[in-house]
């Protein structure tokens, strides 16, 4: 997990490509093209009002939701392509989702150690070692077997953040995983995002949490009604917003 | 036992599901299930057609045969109908019992009610038919009780047990606040129920009810085997006039089963759909 | 050591109550082979129509067309059509199409005897039921829970595997019980095609001993012990299956 992070200025090759990306169910089109980049090491964070598309753009990128034109390329995956290796995808895309989603019946340990097990087909021994060194890194050592049901709701998102870095993903989804939380708990998840960050993992968050943002993120976006209407470093993104309609939501928010 | 008692925090995919009984949209109509047996026993009929045979092809037989079966169906559906009649009688009577304030009657008809609901039908019919006499003497008075009539009282038990355990279900689910509302109204026990908590019921025991109703209808092929002419003895018997052979029992039989899937689709299908209009309640 | 065979042969001498499966080893033979049969019938057609009811269910909730067209219309047709005239359909009817093979003495010897027959049918009865509540079970499993199993790479087999039947087992299984209950009692459908199951057997002893009345308890009773026996076992299992924190 000791990664690097780049500096920000680093040219380097974007590891999530989005270009032109339309999605319309049925007739109500959700995103009118949303084109962003996402490098090695960075942390985005999507924000905007609600219903503004921002969970569709992100499920795009994992294949949850079919794009309906414009690509995706996701470490050289064309995710956009009808004959995509849904399972390599994943294996390197991780993600966390607002309602945590452990599987109810199996413990927390288990519920790290599944996937590389039954998907990757990893050595059991070796993945529970790993399974505890996460639950560790998340805080919850002591907590491997207990039953998601035993769990406060931070806890279980911490949990699920576990599960996905098990897959050893390159980068990692997280779609509002605080806005489900108590207020008190979602101060630990963050803290666990801000950690994993810091070690170098390339994330993409979809967010409410403003102060998060600007202190974690090396780039924001806004979206509103499907398409991004301004985007930059938080440093100028909240000060010198300069579309109205981004002044008016950070006025609402901050 | 947790700090999420107030519910807040606890995830939707924790709640306890609730599982919905639901079923199929209506994709297979009764007139495919018409189709599908027809195209059955013509092909059957042709196939035999084309070897030419001296004898009568399946589908002749069955056209032939056709009222005589019909009739046995008849029967059949008479039967299940009194069963459901008496075993309804009962079991409403039953299931009251059981809800009764009184330890002894209540026990007595639980007692009841799981007996009979645990025994096979089959066994049950067998119990009446060997154990109940051929004729009854009620005040001097000689009344014969022929085996379609025991079979009757055989089917009925089991309906009675299973009717009874719908009653107790149905009041059971009205909550309890209707009760307590009731009786600050000063309505007596059976005020209550017979004006409260029943009429509220009836509703909800209608989908189940006619699943049990559609059991019975079912079940009482099962009097073939304790000698009752109803169709499927006389399936056999038409087999055998026809000289007994053997590629004549799958359309014959195939006959038997599209007739009580015609019956019995249609009912399936406007429980499933009540079922659904309950629930959006 | 014949302490129950006595006390059965002076019952019968002091009142006439006739339980000859209880001192006549003959008798008591043949009841303990129909139970067996019936024990034999009952798991191996749970086996059977559990198996039947997974795989239903899955293709059910599958990609293909004509498979789904095919699992609801055996579905519907073997939910709304007598268990008995089923096996008589089976047994009968496709039974006397299969080609025979001769025995050794040159008679017809049918590849599939009524034993299995029987459990060809009443197997496909129960399974029809068995497939509709594992779909019900299945569709209560939340939608968010299947896309979480997606994005950690499962495949739909896997997660069908894995993740949704088991939970959908246990959001079905007080439904499951009920229709296993019902699956252990229509064996003795059986019957009518000359399994020599429990009811088979019971009525061969009381047929020739004349004891229809004691045999008849006895009857009630073996239904009764095999159906607490299940409902227990059920029972046991949907502890067992219990998750903290989860549910009641």
């Amino acid at each position: 997990m000791a990664g690097t992070a780049p500096p920000a200025w680093t040219p380097a090759k974007p590891i999530v490509q989005l270009v032109d990306v339309h999605k319309s169910f049925g007739t109500v089109e959700v995103l009118k093209g949303i084109s962003l980049d996402v490098r090695k090491g960075e942390v985005i964070c999507i924000i905007g009002p609600s219903g503004s598309g921002k969970s569709t753009l992100i499920r795009c990128i994992n294949a949850l939701v079919p794009v309906t034109s414009g690509t995706i390329r996701v470490e050289g995956i064309e995710v956009a392509d009808p004959k995509l290796d849904k399972l390599a995808l994943r294996r390197k895309v991780g993600m966390v989702f607002q309602q945590y989603n452990l599987f109810p019946h199996k413990t927390a340990l288990q519920n790290v150690m599944m996937a590389p097990i039954h998907v990757l087909g990893q050595d059991r021994r070796e993945v529970e070692e790993r399974a505890r060194a996460l639950m560790r890194k998340v805080r919850l050592a002591g907590k491997e077997d207990s039953y998601p049901g035993e769990l406060s709701g931070g806890q279980q998102q911490r949990v699920a953040i576990a599960r996905s870095l098990a897959m050893r993903p390159d980068v990692m989804l997280f779609d509002e995983v605080t806005a489900a939380l108590d207020p008190e708990t979602v101060k630990e998840v963050l803290v666990t995002i801000r950690e994993l960050a810091e070690d170098g993992m390339t994330c993409l968050l979809v967010t409410h949490e403003m102060n998060f943002a600007r202190d974690v993120a090396d780039h924001i976006y806004f979206t509103d009604r499907g398409v991004i209407v301004e985007h930059g470093p938080p440093s100028t993104f909240f000060t010198a917003a300069q579309d109205e309609r981004t002044r008016r939501f950070l006025s609402q928010v901050l | 036992m947790s700090d999420r008692s107030d519910g807040r925090d606890v995830l939707p995919v924790l709640h306890p599901f609730r599982v919905v009984p639901t079923r199929f949209a209506p994709r297979l109509r009764g007139r495919h299930g018409l189709l599908l047996g027809l195209g059955a026993v013509l092909a059957a009929g042709s196939a035999w057609a084309q070897a030419g045979a001296p004898q009568l092809s399946p589908l002749a037989v069955i056209v032939k045969w056709a009222p005589l079966l019909l009739t046995g169906f008849a029967f059949n559906i008479a039967i299940s109908l009194l069963a459901m009649l008496i075993g309804t009688v009962a079991g409403v009577g039953l299931g009251l019992a059981i809800l009764s304030e009184q330890p002894v009657l209540r026990r007595a008809a639980w007692a009841v009610t799981q007996f009979f609901r645990n025994a096979p039908w089959l066994v049950l019919l067998f119990f009446v038919m060997f154990l109940v006499p051929f004729q009854v003497t009620v005040l001097g008075l000689r009344i014969p009780l022929p085996d379609w009539v025991k079979a009757t009282f055989g089917f009925s038990l089991p309906v009675m047990a299973n009717v009874a355990e719908v009653v107790r279900g149905a009041v059971r689910s009205v909550p309890a606040t209707q009760w307590e509302a009731a009786e600050s109204l000063a309505f007596t026990r059976r005020q209550i129920l017979w004006r409260i908590i029943l009429p509220q019921c009836v509703k909800r025991m209608l989908p189940p009810w006619m699943n049990i109703y559609a059991l019975v209808a079912m079940a009482t092929v099962q009097a073939s085997i304790v000698g009752v002419s109803e169709m499927l003895t006389l399936t056999a018997q038409v087999h055998a006039a026809e000289g007994g052979r053997p590629e004549l029992f799958a359309p014959l039989y195939g006959f038997a089963l599209l007739c009580f899937f015609l019956y019995c689709y249609p009912i399936d299908r406007w429980t499933a759909r009540m079922e659904r209009r309950f629930q959006i309640r | 050591m014949d302490v129950i065979p006595d006390w059965f042969q002076r019952l019968y001498e002091s009142t006439g109550l006739n339980f000859t499966v209880f001192y006549d080893s003959y008798d008591f033979q043949r009841y303990l082979n129909g139970l067996k049969t019936t024990l034999f019938l009952g798991i191996s057609t749970i086996l059977v129509s559990l198996v039947i009811g997974a795989v239903g269910a899955l293709l059910q909730s599958g990609p293909s067309r004509t498979l789904r067209g095919l699992v609801n219309g055996y579905v519907v047709l073997f939910r709304n059509t007598p268990p008995l005239v089923q096996i008589f359909f089976f047994y009968f009817g496709l039974g006397t199409l299969l080609p025979a093979a001769e025995s050794a003495s040159g008679l017809r010897e049918p590849i599939l005897n009524n034993v299995q027959w029987a459990i060809i049918s009443l197997s496909l009865f129960a399974g029809a039921f068995n497939v509709e509540i594992f779909r019900s079970g299945i569709e209560a499993v939340p939608k968010t829970t299947v896309e979480a199993a997606e994005s950690l790479g499962y495949t739909r087999l896997k997660a069908y595997l894995f993740i949704i039947l088991p939970l959908a087992l246990r959001i079905c299984l007080p439904a499951l019980n009920n229709n296993l209950i019902n699956l252990l009692k229509t064996t003795t459908l059986a019957y009518a095609i000359a399994v020599p199951e429990t009811l088979y057997a019971v009525k061969q002893i009381w047929s020739e001993s004349q004891n229809v009345f004691e045999m008849m308890c006895v009857l009630l009773a073996t239904y009764g012990i095999l159906v607490g026996v299940l409902v227990w076992i059920m029972h046991r299992w949907e502890r067992a299956l219990r998750i903290p924190g989860y549910g009641r």
